[in-house]
C-alpha cells in the first residue's frame, strides 16, 4: 500500500474552518494535582462513548491544568447526563471540570 | 489542538472572574398582524402571537449557556411600538395591552418586554397620544412592561410637545408606583434618534423596518475591559487602546456566536449584535471602574469625557471587526443606579447631572437611571429631556432619559431598585427653571446635520 501524498492544504481548510459541526467540545480540568486525574476523566469519556482527540496539560507548581479536545459524535449519553459524571469526578478529587464546545473558543480567539 | 492551553483559560477566567456574560438575547416579534378592530381582539391576537413565537425562547437560551458555558443573564422580548398596533381599535386607555404583554411575557418566562411604546418625533396621532396617556397605569399594573417614546431625530428635529407631555408623564408614573421608590419611571425612557433593533430594556423595541422573528444579542464585559486596562501601569494611549480593542473583539465575538446559534435554533432571522458596554451593580462591572483605571482619580473629575470617548471608539472599533451585523445602541452604557462605581462618584461629589449629560455626548445612551428629587417640576424634568435629545439630534446619535423622580426623597437619600436595576443616591437638580421655555409649543425643526441629502 503506498502512502497518499501528503496535501497541505488539508490542514489549512480544517484551521480555517470557524464553525466547527458542533460534535467537538474542550474539557477542561482544573486543581491541585493528584494522581489519576486523566485516568479517572478518561474513563468517564471513554463509558460515555467520547473520543478524546488531544490533550494538553500545564503545571502551575501544584495547580493541574488540563485541556482535552474530545468528539461528542459517538457519544452514548446527553450532554448534560455527560457533564453531571464529570461533575461527580470534580467533587470526589476537589477538581473543577467544564464541558464547553469548541466553538466558543474558536470564535474568540481566532479572525 | 489548535486552541491552546492558554487561551482556553483566559475565556474561562474571563466568565468566573471578570463577569464576561451575554447580558441579553431578545427576541424581536412582529405584532403588525396583531392590529384588530377592538381592542379585546388585539388583545387576543397579541398574547397568541407572544406566547407561539417565544415558546422556546428560555429553553433554547439555556442550552445556548450549557453548550458553551457562557452565562446568558436575560432573555427577554422586544414588539413592534404599541401605538401603532392600537390605532385601528380607537380606544383611548391602552394599558390592557401592557398588561397582555406582562402576561405573555409571564407565559413564556422573561423578565422584560419591551415596546410599550410611540414614535412621535414628528407629531401624534390619536393612538400616540392614547398610548403615552397610559403609560403611569400601564407601568403601574404590570411587572414586565417597559415602555419608550421617542420624541425626536437628527432628520426631523424635535417635537417639543411631546417633550413637555414626558416631563408630565414621568411624574404621574413616579406618583403611580410611588410605593416601589417610583420603580415605574425605570422602565420608562425617552429617546431622540431610538434604534429599532436595540436588545437592552427599557428601551428595546422591535422597529417596523424589521423581519416577523429577529435575535438581537447584547454582550457585556466591563469587568473584561477592566482587567485588561489595570494590568497595565501607566502604558501610553496606543497600547491602552489596543488592549481595550483586543478586548472588545473578544467579547463580542462570543456576542455573534451566541446570536448565530440562537436565531438557528428559533428558527428567526439574525439581527445585531450590541457592542455596548453594560455594567451591572456587581463589583468589578463597572465602567465608572474603568475610567477610573484610565487614570481619573473620580469619574466625574475633569479627563471623565475624554476617557470615555476613548473608552466608546476602542469598543466599537474591536467590535466591528468581530461581527457583520452590529447595530443596537452599540456604546458604553452610564447609567447611575445600574454601575456601583458611579454610585460612589454620585455619593463622593464628584458625578454630577451636569457632568453626566456631557459625557453622554460621547458615548450611548444618555441621564440613565439618574434618582431626582420627588419634588422635581415637570417643566424641569422636561428641560433635562431637551437638553439631553438636543445633543443626540444635533451630533447624530441616539440620546435618552431615563428618571426617575422619586415620591417623597430629597437630594441625597438612598432609593433601591433592586436586582440588575441597582440602587442609587437621589442626585440634586438645578434649582433655576425653564418652564418658559418649554412651555413654548410646536417643534424644533430639523439641525443642518439632518439635511443630507
Amino acid at each position: 500500500m503506498t502512502c497518499s501524498k501528503f496535501d497541505i492544504s488539508m490542514i489549512a481548510d480544517d484551521s480555517s474552518r470557524l464553525q466547527s459541526k458542533g460534535d467537538r467540545a474542550i474539557v477542561t480540568v482544573l486543581g491541585i494535582d493528584q494522581i489519576g486525574i486523566v485516568a479517572k476523566v478518561a474513563s468517564v469519556l471513554a463509558d460515555c462513548g467520547v473520543n478524546i482527540l488531544d490533550i494538553s496539560q500545564t503545571l502551575f507548581d501544584e495547580f493541574f491544568a488540563m485541556n482535552m479536545l474530545v468528539s461528542l459524535s459517538k457519544c452514548k449519553v446527553e450532554v448534560s447526563l455527560l457533564k453531571s459524571k464529570l461533575d461527580e469526578v470534580a467533587e470526589e478529587m476537589g477538581l473543577r471540570i467544564l464541558l464547553q464546545r469548541e466553538d466558543v473558543f474558536r470564535f474568540m480567539h481566532r479572525v | 489542538m489548535d486552541i491552546s492551553s492558554r487561551e482556553v483559560l483566559e475565556t474561562i477566567r474571563m466568565v468566573e472572574t471578570e463577569n464576561l456574560d451575554i447580558r441579553t438575547i431578545t427576541l424581536g416579534i412582529s405584532l403588525r398582524e396583531c392590529a384588530g378592530p377592538s381592542l379585546e381582539q388585539t388583545c387576543t391576537r397579541i398574547y397568541d402571537k407572544i406566547t407561539r413565537a417565544a415558546c422556546r425562547l428560555i429553553e433554547v437560551a439555556d442550552s445556548i449557556e450549557r453548550d458553551y458555558g457562557i452565562p446568558i443573564i436575560n432573555k427577554r422580548i422586544s414588539v413592534t411600538p404599541i401605538s401603532l398596533v392600537a390605532e385601528p381599535s380607537e380606544a383611548r386607555d391602552l394599558t390592557p395591552l401592557a398588561q397582555v404583554m406582562d402576561r405573555a411575557a409571564e407565559a413564556v418566562g422573561v423578565n422584560f418586554i419591551g415596546g410599550f411604546s410611540a414614535m412621535v418625533q414628528k407629531g401624534f396621532t390619536p393612538a400616540d397620544r392614547a398610548l403615552i396617556n397610559s403609560i403611569p397605569d400601564a407601568l403601574a399594573s404590570t411587572e414586565r412592561v417597559c415602555s419608550s417614546v421617542n420624541v425626536a431625530t437628527t432628520r426631523e428635529g424635535i417635537n417639543m410637545d411631546a417633550v413637555r407631555l414626558m416631563g408630565v408623564i414621568i411624574k404621574k408614573t413616579a406618583e403611580a408606583t410611588a410605593a416601589q421608590n417610583a420603580i415605574g419611571c425605570a422602565k420608562l425612557v425617552v429617546f431622540a434618534n431610538i434604534p429599532e433593533d436595540n436588545p437592552f430594556m427599557a428601551g428595546a423595541l422591535h422597529g417596523i423596518g424589521q423581519g416577523d422573528l429577529t435575535v438581537n444579542v447584547g454582550v457585556s464585559g466591563p469587568g473584561v475591559v477592566l482587567r485588561a486596562i489595570s494590568g497595565l501601569g501607566n502604558a501610553g494611549f496606543a497600547e491602552m487602546i489596543e488592549a481595550i480593542k483586543r478586548t472588545a473583539f473578544k467579547i463580542t465575538r462570543v456576542g455573534e456566536l451566541v446570536a448565530r446559534a440562537a436565531a438557528e435554533r428559533l428558527g428567526a432571522d439574525m439581527g445585531i449584535v450590541d457592542l455596548s458596554l453594560a455594567p451591572t451593580p456587581a463589583v468589578g462591572d463597572s465602567v465608572a471602574d474603568i475610567i477610573e483605571a484610565m487614570g481619573v482619580d473620580r469619574c466625574g473629575a475633569p479627563g471623565t469625557t475624554a476617557a470615555l470617548a476613548i473608552l466608546n471608539d476602542a469598543v466599537k472599533k474591536g467590535g466591528c471587526m468581530a461581527t457583520t451585523y452590529v447595530g443596537g445602541l452599540s456604546g458604553a452604557f452610564i447609567p447611575v443606579s445600574e454601575d456601583a462605581g458611579m454610585v460612589e462618584a454620585v455619593e463622593s461629589g464628584a458625578l454630577t447631572i451636569e457632568k453626566l449629560e456631557a459625557m453622554t455626548s460621547v458615548c450611548s445612551v444618555g441621564i440613565d437611571m439618574v434618582a431626582v428629587p420627588g419634588d422635581t417640576p415637570e417643566t424641569t424634568i422636561a428641560g433635562i429631556i431637551a437638553d439631553e435629545i438636543a445633543i443626540g439630534v444635533v451630533n447624530n446619535k441616539t440620546t435618552a432619559v431615563r428618571l426617575i423622580p422619586v415620591p417623597g426623597k430629597s437630594a441625597g437619600d438612598l432609593v433601591e431598585f433592586g436586582g440588575l436595576l441597582g440602587g442609587a443616591p437621589i442626585m440634586p437638580v438645578s434649582a433655576f427653571g425653564c418652564s418658559r421655555f418649554v412651555t413654548r409649543v410646536g417643534r424644533i425643526p430639523a439641525p443642518l446635520q439632518g439635511v443630507r441629502n
